[in-house]
């Protein structure tokens, strides 16, 4: 595991997300609710690419008829059969031990730490006035 | 003792002014008189039908099933059972007039209890409610509730609407207050088409379209949340079938995975729902004839727990004296016999 250096935190728009290629993986960075988090940009179930993926609420209901929204735009729905995962762990919805999607620790750094190193950044310019988004992959 | 409980026996109704008309109340007495209502069999069940009953369970007169001495003899005593629970299949479910079935239904219900239960300790049965009307069908089950042999709650599975709407709640809830079961039986009350299609050419096909309402009616239950709602409440599929299960189960757990949103009470799996709360009668049994074919049904089954011992009496089934299909695992005829009815209908009040 190293860490990479994917993205300014301001190329990432709430909301959104940025596909990035580690190690011949492709990884998507989502922003939401302040926080990135990132996630092999792969479902575990037949492959459909996760940056297609509708960003939704975690929906629960106490019982029926009582929808309780939580943590709105941080669980990914898979655009092509729907199984929700939770971008913070990467847990699937309906099993959340056995169904997974990878998940990589993320970091945001200021441009003037991110010199001290170390740090993989070969493609990427930096400069000490931006922060940005650190995945360790 | 050893216990082997039936938990599919059919007593037959004489007449509605015949059998019935001590248990009416005054008012149904002279209607039922002066309008001469009396075979109310519902079309499904026509008693001359060789379906309705087993040839040498036949009687020479009369409707099969009707006589409480003979049930007792050919489907306790011949088929070695300690007990049975009686389901009255009869027209006082489907009629429409709301009033004229709730006293039909009270009608049978105290017949059976004077007629059946007080005259064989080993006789137990299902309250007839009038579905028509939940709210009176709930009054029938308080009236009911103190009377223990009644250990369930019998309904004809194809109904007016969906057995998980809102409207039942109240009538599970009650279900669930006095541990009664819910016998979702196979019959319909002719509201809609026996398919969702439409009226088929053949009884055949109506027959087996009991096992399709039977599924609605499970997912109806599970997917509307009555499961979550009431814990408690044990629901039993009564001559449906029990082949069906596991693919129906597969498919419906493989589609909660992506559409769950829809239903998002539902938080655990459809399958661990049905495992926990859905029960099916093991006769009709439409699984393969082989060894091999039953020990792969009972492992898709994926739990001891569901099925339970019935002999459908008197309809026309299996033939000899042993209602058990053939090369069910020892384990599995223990709890189906046992364990699982005595579980599914606490209020039997047995143990082992």
């Amino acid at each position: 595991m190293s860490r990479h250096v994917v993205a300014r935190t301001s190329d990432i728009a709430s909301g959104g997300n940025k596909v990035v290629t580690i190690n011949s993986r492709e990884i998507v960075v989502f922003h939401v609710n302040g926080r990135f988090f990132a996630l092999l940009n792969r479902c575990p179930h037949e492959g459909a690419p996760l940056h297609k993926a509708a960003c939704v609420a975690h929906l629960s209901a106490p019982e029926p008829g009582a929808f309780t929204r939580t943590r709105v735009g941080e669980m990914l729905r898979c655009p092509w059969h729907g199984w929700e995962f939770d971008m913070a762990t990467g847990q699937s919805y309906f099993d959340p031990k056995g169904t997974k999607v990878r998940s990589y620790p993320v970091a945001v750094a200021e441009g003037r730490e991110l010199a001290k190193g170390p740090y993989v950044a070969e493609t990427f310019p930096v400069t000490v006035e931006d922060s940005y988004v650190i995945v360790e992959a | 003792m050893v216990l082997r409980i039936d938990c599919d026996v059919h007593p037959a109704v004489g007449g509605t002014r015949t059998t019935l008309l001590p248990y009416l109340s005054p008012h149904w007495q002279e209607q039922v008189t002066s309008r001469a209502i009396d075979g109310l069999d519902l079309t499904s069940y026509p008693p001359s039908m060789p379906l309705s009953a087993r040839p040498d369970w036949r009687p020479e007169k009369g409707k099969p099933g009707a006589a409480w001495a003979t049930v007792c003899n050919q489907a306790l005593d011949g088929l070695g059972s300690s007990h049975a629970i009686l389901n009255v299949i009869y027209g006082a479910q489907a009629v429409f007039d709301p009033y004229m079935a709730a006293d039909f239904c009270k009608a049978i219900n105290d017949w059976i209890a004077a007629e059946w239960l007080d005259q064989d300790p080993r006789l137990r049965a299902s309250i007839v409610v009038p579905m028509q009307a939940p709210d009176l069908a709930i009054e029938e089950i308080e009236r009911r509730a103190a009377d223990k042999r009644f250990v369930s709650i019998l309904v004809l599975a194809q109904g007016e609407t969906l057995l998980g709407k809102r409207h039942f709640w109240p009538m599970h809830a009650a279900a669930e207050k006095h541990k009664l079961a819910l016998t979702i039986h196979a019959g319909s009350q002719y509201r809609a088409a026996p398919s969702s299609i439409g009226w088929p050419s053949y009884r055949y096909e109506y027959y087996l379209a009991e096992a399709q309402a039977a599924q609605a009616q499970i997912l109806s239950l599970v997917l509307e949340g009555v499961f979550g709602k009431f814990p408690g409440l044990k629901v039993v599929l009564a001559e449906s079938g029990v082949s069906w299960l596991p693919a129906f189960m597969w498919r419906t757990n493989k589609t909660w995975r992506g559409v769950r949103v829809e239903v998002p009470w539902v938080d655990t799996s459809p399958i661990e729902i049905m495992r926990n709360n859905i029960r099916l009668t093991a006769q009709p049994f439409d699984a393969p004839p082989d060894k091999a074919g039953i020990e792969m049904l009972i492992d898709q089954i994926g739990s001891d727990r569901m099925l339970l011992f019935a002999s459908d009496y008197p309809h026309w089934q299996f033939d000899g004296s042993d209602p058990i299909p053939p090369h069910l695992p020892p384990a599995i005829v223990q709890r189906m016999c046992v364990d699982n009815p005595l579980e599914t209908f606490p209020r039997l009040g047995l143990t082992l």
